[in-house]
């Protein structure tokens, strides 16, 4: 019997040391193969009177189960050591660079008009588009500004030579829509706008935000109301704005807004011409000759309109510092807005 | 405009700082552009006379000059002016006196000659524009006293940018009413008394063209001294507002269009014939203006004539023939009414942009010219002399501008401006503005003054009820809208989400200008009719494009030349296409790319650019339509592209896109370096994309057949998936194209492909013997149809 133990605490001792599945096969068939030390143990158990048998062949077996659970236990050591030793090997840098297409990004404008278009198709308007060419009657004449009337010449109009001409805001859109649709309409119209006219701050075509709603009982401090609403929440910022009267040919009363200047915070710098103001928007109640060339009843429908130029809005909240850059289309421009 | 503070303050005085007078008149509509001083600052500057000038002894340049400031003994003051002569009166600069550009006079020897002092030239005192000798000031100055108060310099310029609608605001006359109505302050105008005439000359006049000018006033001066000069106070109000000295009798005709409005032009009364006669110009006639060049005035220009032809361009120009100079003694002075459609529009047709014309086409009072003429008169007189003769006028009351009377009822002014004024504040209101107001029942009739040429509904009087009342005090709430729900159909693919892809797989938005570089269309598009634009910024901006490639190209290549190799660029925007009569505006999505296809990357997969790398891109667009397969790639040629590697793409047998590498002559005309490849579909075909509709899944598993088959290079890919699909039946499910060889075992001209077969039913599996019987069909099929022969 302690022959059987001193023998199961030798395997035991030699499978602490074998460090390879190699050498732990060779340990098991020394011990417990065919021909293996306990195998033939158990062979020699015939010649023992046989009383005795049951006892020693316990005892034989349980020296066997130690054996193998001690080399059960030793694989899984060395099956472990293995596996940590490979993917010690499989280690990689994780502070390389990830592998693939890197994604491109949109313009800064369809970026300011996305935001603008959320903003207000979050309170019902709805965004249509016109086109660019356009005939003098939706651009100028059913907008109230008749042929040689001054306001003609704020906007430097491109003609064609068959007298059509391309539009110089999208206020053509209005005309549009008004022509086809019943109020109430709640309609903003983004689009490409041109005007003869190139230098620091001028681009011959440039992007507008028109917007209008017509209804029953629309007054100035709904105007008011949303053009505050909108500044505040396109610049992010609890701005001043303040409505000053202006002139377009198609609303009356007009209105210029100014809103703080968010480069000094009112304070005053070059950007605001150190007024603490800026001009971002032009608006006003719809022209009753607008709603009379529409066939839109003027007594019981009024409505307001709007007009802001994007690479303005772009330019201030974004800071970028020439106009002329959103149009250069140099990616390293570009790329700054991804 | 611009006009100086203390001229206006002349006419109305509230008692407001300048800063809040420009704020003031800012909010009321009057954008104030800025605010500048008159003149630098400047102190220690009295007026002198030189008494006697004596030559500087070592210094040829230099004189000695004594002058008088009108305390015991003159001054010796060393001067280099070459206009310095006796008696002459100037500026002299005191020693202590300090000057613009921080120049500090001190008592000074120059070349071994005390001087205590300087006289000074309008440019040292940063006033005048040249600096040529000393400033003349008149003969009659106060000596000694003080220079800057005696011209009232501490004043400011105000500069304001008025609307179109504004032209009654052109003129000191015109601002002060405003500031008046603003702070309810009553105006202090200036006389404008008749001026009795001293002879009985008239000049006849005779409007043959009433409604351009229903009103025509002059009269006859004469007897002027040619010697005169315009006094230096009227200069000054000039030179504030912009305008320089030409003699008095321009300055005194400036001078009436600055303060009361009313342009008036002088004629040489020596060089009239016969009389005035405002008519329409008739053919062959010819005017020499007083700018010097020659127009042929075309049957729409009215013009005022005299016997002899065309004197001046009505309202916008005077003629050189009848024009005043140096000697004239006598003149006819014109004040008139011209109606401002005749007149708007016009001047740019001649290329010109005048004071005058600026006021007529934007509205003069139709009511003004007999005052103005009687000021004018008065003024010339009082400074040039000469015997005034009675004023002559031809009107035509009828084709004066009408005088609305405008019903303004209290309900509408609540409903336009969202708040209920009080009536006895809107009636004040309108009062103040020159208004006459008169109760009819629930609403008033109101009549505007002649002067203002914005007003003529009932619009027109709620924005000047809310613009003096004050925008900012209006209220201000959030509107109440209907919460409609809109539609969103899911059918179509929103330009969004195009976008969206294309930024994902490495794509930056660009936008580009409408109108392109004709040669550069004209290498793309040869075969589109261009629209040229009449009057382009520039010739490379010409004409508008027909493609979205002649301007992705171009940025492209801007961006190559600027060290970026790696380009792939997008836009979506109109193309304009004449088709026709007709003219088509549809919106196109395209593309560029160029350079290597992934950015550089330690990964070390490089390779060229393909074609297919494009091909993959469009793809994932077609993809979102989920009609993937209804677009068609079949192989043809375009003018911008390189044959063999150019695919129309087509959709129900339509062209909806091009791709395809850039032709390599064009890309070397239009100077790109690398290989551009390029796509463009048009938008309205590609965001037509369907709502998902489920198909059962099947839950028997599936098999996977491969084949390879060789067939002559020129059958295509799509064909040999079509035949496919065909003999597939209802078992195929997928077909994967995994491989195209050629090389050993291929014969010459011939290409291998190799396709996986997934083949699956919905209700059981399937048996080998059916599987190998699709494939032995499939196979078959390619046989027949394109001699295919298993590898």
């Amino acid at each position: 019997m302690e022959e059987l133990a001193k023998l199961v605490l030798e395997a035991q001792m030699a499978l602490a040391q074998a460090d390879d599945l190699g050498r732990v096969e060779q340990l098991r068939v020394n011990y417990l193969g065919k021909k293996g030390v306990l195998t033939e143990r158990l062979k020699q158990l015939g010649k023992l009177p046989p009383e005795e048998r049951p006892a020693a062949g316990q005892a034989i077996n349980d020296a066997k189960q130690d054996i193998v659970v001690a080399i059960e236990a030793r694989k899984a050591v060395l099956a472990e050591a293995q596996l940590d030793a490979q993917l010690a090997n499989e280690a990689v840098d994780v502070t390389l660079p990830g592998r693939g297409q890197s994604p491109g990004g949109l313009h800064p404008i369809t970026r300011t008009m996305s935001r603008i278009e959320s903003l207000f198709t979050q309170i019902g308007f709805s965004v249509l588009e016109g086109p660019e060419i356009e005939d003098d009657f939706h651009n100028f004449e059913a907008l109230n500004i008749p042929d040689h009337h001054p306001a003609r010449a704020m906007h430097d109009t491109f003609y064609f030579d068959d007298g059509r001409l391309l539009r110089t805001h999208t206020s053509n859109v209005q005309i549009r829509v008004m022509s086809v649709q019943p109020p109430p309409l709640r309609v903003i119209a983004p689009g490409r706008v041109y005007r003869c006219d190139s230098d620091l701050t001028h681009t011959p075509m440039f992007h507008q935000v028109e917007g209008f709603l017509v209804d029953e009982g629309v007054s100035f401090a709904d105007l008011k109301g949303i053009l505050n609403d909108f500044l505040r929440n396109f610049f992010e910022r609890d701005l001043q704005v303040r409505f000053r009267p202006s002139y377009f040919p198609f609303t009356e009363p007009s209105a210029e807004v100014d809103m703080e200047c968010v480069i000094c915070n009112g304070v005053g710098c070059r950007v605001c011409k150190q007024s603490g103001w800026i001009e971002i928007l032009g608006c006003g109640m719809v022209h009753p000759e607008v709603f009379a060339h529409v066939d839109i009843d003027s007594e019981r429908y009024t409505g307001f309109a709007f007009g802001m130029g994007v690479e303005r809005l772009a330019l201030l909240r974004y800071g970028v510092n020439d106009m002329r850059l959103f149009f250069e289309n140099d990616l390293r421009f570009l790329q700054q807005f991804r | 405009m611009r006009f100086s503070e203390q001229w206006l303050r002349e006419w109305v005085n509230p008692a407001i700082s300048t800063t809040e007078l420009a704020n003031q008149v800012t909010m009321a509509g009057l954008e104030v552009d800025s605010v500048e001083p008159a003149a630098p600052p400047f102190k220690g500057v009295v007026m002198g006379r030189v008494v006697e000038l004596s030559p500087h002894p070592t210094a040829e340049r230099l004189q000695i000059a004594q002058v008088d400031i009108g305390q015991g003994s003159a001054l010796t003051i060393v001067c280099g002016a070459p206009n310095v002569t006796v008696g002459m009166v100037a500026p002299v600069a005191l020693e202590g006196a300090e000057l613009p550009g921080d120049i500090h006079i001190k008592k000074t020897s120059l070349r071994g000659i005390e001087s205590n002092g300087m006289l000074c030239s309008a440019l040292e005192l940063g006033l005048g524009e040249s600096g040529e000798g000393l400033w003349a000031l008149p003969d009659d100055s106060p000596l000694g006293v003080d220079l800057r108060e005696w011209l009232g310099l501490d004043d400011c310029l105000i500069e304001i940018d008025l609307t179109p609608n504004r032209g009654d605001c052109l003129s000191i006359s015109g601002i002060a009413r405003e500031v008046g109505v603003l702070n309810r302050c009553e105006l202090t105008p200036v006389s404008a008394n008749p001026v009795e005439p001293d002879i009985d000359v008239t000049f006849p006049v005779v409007i043959s063209a009433p409604h351009a000018c229903p009103r025509y006033a002059g009269r006859v001066i004469r007897g002027l001294n040619p010697a005169a000069t315009t006094p230096l106070w009227m200069i000054e109000r000039l030179r504030r507002s912009g305008l320089r000295s030409l003699g008095p009798m321009v300055d005194i005709t400036n001078y009436l269009m600055l303060e009361l409005g009313q342009p008036m032009h002088a004629f040489d009364l020596d060089k009239l014939s016969g009389r005035i006669d405002v008519r329409y110009a008739v053919a062959g006639e010819k005017l020499e203006l007083l700018n010097g060049n020659t127009i042929v005035p075309d049957a729409e220009t009215l013009l005022i004539t005299d016997a002899n032809g065309p004197l001046a361009l009505a309202g916008i120009m005077g003629g050189q023939s009848s024009a005043v100079g140096p000697d004239t003694r006598n003149v006819f002075l014109e004040s008139a009414f011209f109606n401002p459609i005749i007149i708007a529009g016009r001047a740019r047709r001649y290329g010109l942009h005048t004071d005058s014309s600026h006021r007529f086409e934007r509205g003069v009072d139709p009511q003004l010219q007999k005052q103005a003429l009687e000021r004018a008169t008065q003024l010339l007189t009082d400074i040039a002399g000469g015997q005034a003769g009675p004023i002559v006028e031809a009107a035509i009351p009828e084709a004066l501008p009408a005088e609305p009377a405008i019903r303004l009822r209290p309900g509408r002014v609540e409903r336009l401006l969202g708040l209920s004024i009080d009536p006895q504040e809107i009636t004040d209101i309108l009062r103040w503005l020159g208004m006459a107001v008169a109760s009819e029942g629930d609403h008033w009739i109101v009549a505007p003054p002649s002067f203002r040429f914005d007003i003529r509904i009932e619009a027109d009087l709620i924005e000047e009820i809310g613009r003096i009342y004050g925008y900012s005090r209006l209220p201000s709430h959030r509107p109440v809208i209907r919460s409609e729900m809109a539609p969103q159909p899911e059918a179509k693919l929103s330009l969004d989400r195009l976008r969206e892809t294309l930024v994902q797989r490495g794509y930056q938005e660009a936008i580009t200008y409408s109108f392109v570089d004709p040669a550069s269309q004209q290498s793309l598009a040869p075969e589109q009719q261009t629209l040229s634009l009449a009057n382009p910024i520039s010739a490379d901006l010409a004409v508008m494009r027909t493609s979205l490639w002649p301007g992705l190209l171009k940025a492209a290549r801007n961006n190559l030349q600027r060290q970026q190799d790696r380009v792939r660029i997008f836009e979506s925007g109109l193309c304009f296409i004449q088709a026709g009569d007709d003219l088509v505006q549809d919106a196109y999505l395209g593309g560029v790319i160029c350079g290597d296809p992934l950015p550089e990357q330690w990964t070390n997969d490089k390779r060229a650019l393909d074609f297919f790398d494009l091909k993959g891109d469009v793809e994932s667009l077609l993809t979102l339509t989920g009609r993937l397969a209804a677009f068609n790639f079949v192989a043809a040629r375009h003018p911008a592209l390189q044959p063999g590697q150019s695919a129309r793409i087509e959709h129900d047998h339509r062209v909806v896109g091009w791709l395809g590498a850039v032709h390599p002559r064009i890309a070397k005309q239009l100077d790109l370096t690398g290989k551009p490849f390029v796509f463009e579909l048009r938008l309205a075909d590609l965001q037509q994309a369907r709502v998902p509709q489920f198909s059962e899944l099947s839950r028997f598993p599936s098999s996977r057949r491969d084949i390879a088959i060789i067939v002559e290079e020129d059958v295509t890919a799509q064909a040999i998936r079509e035949c496919i699909r065909e003999h597939g039946a209802d078992l195929l499910r997928e077909i994967l194209l995994f491989d195209v060889y050629r090389g050993k075992g291929v014969p010459d001209g011939h290409k291998s492909l190799a396709f996986g077969l997934i083949l699956q039913d919905i209700s059981r599996s399937l048996m080998d013997s059916e599987l190998e019987k699709t494939v032995a069909t499939i196979v078959t099929g390619l046989e027949k149809r394109f001699g295919a022969k298993l590898r």
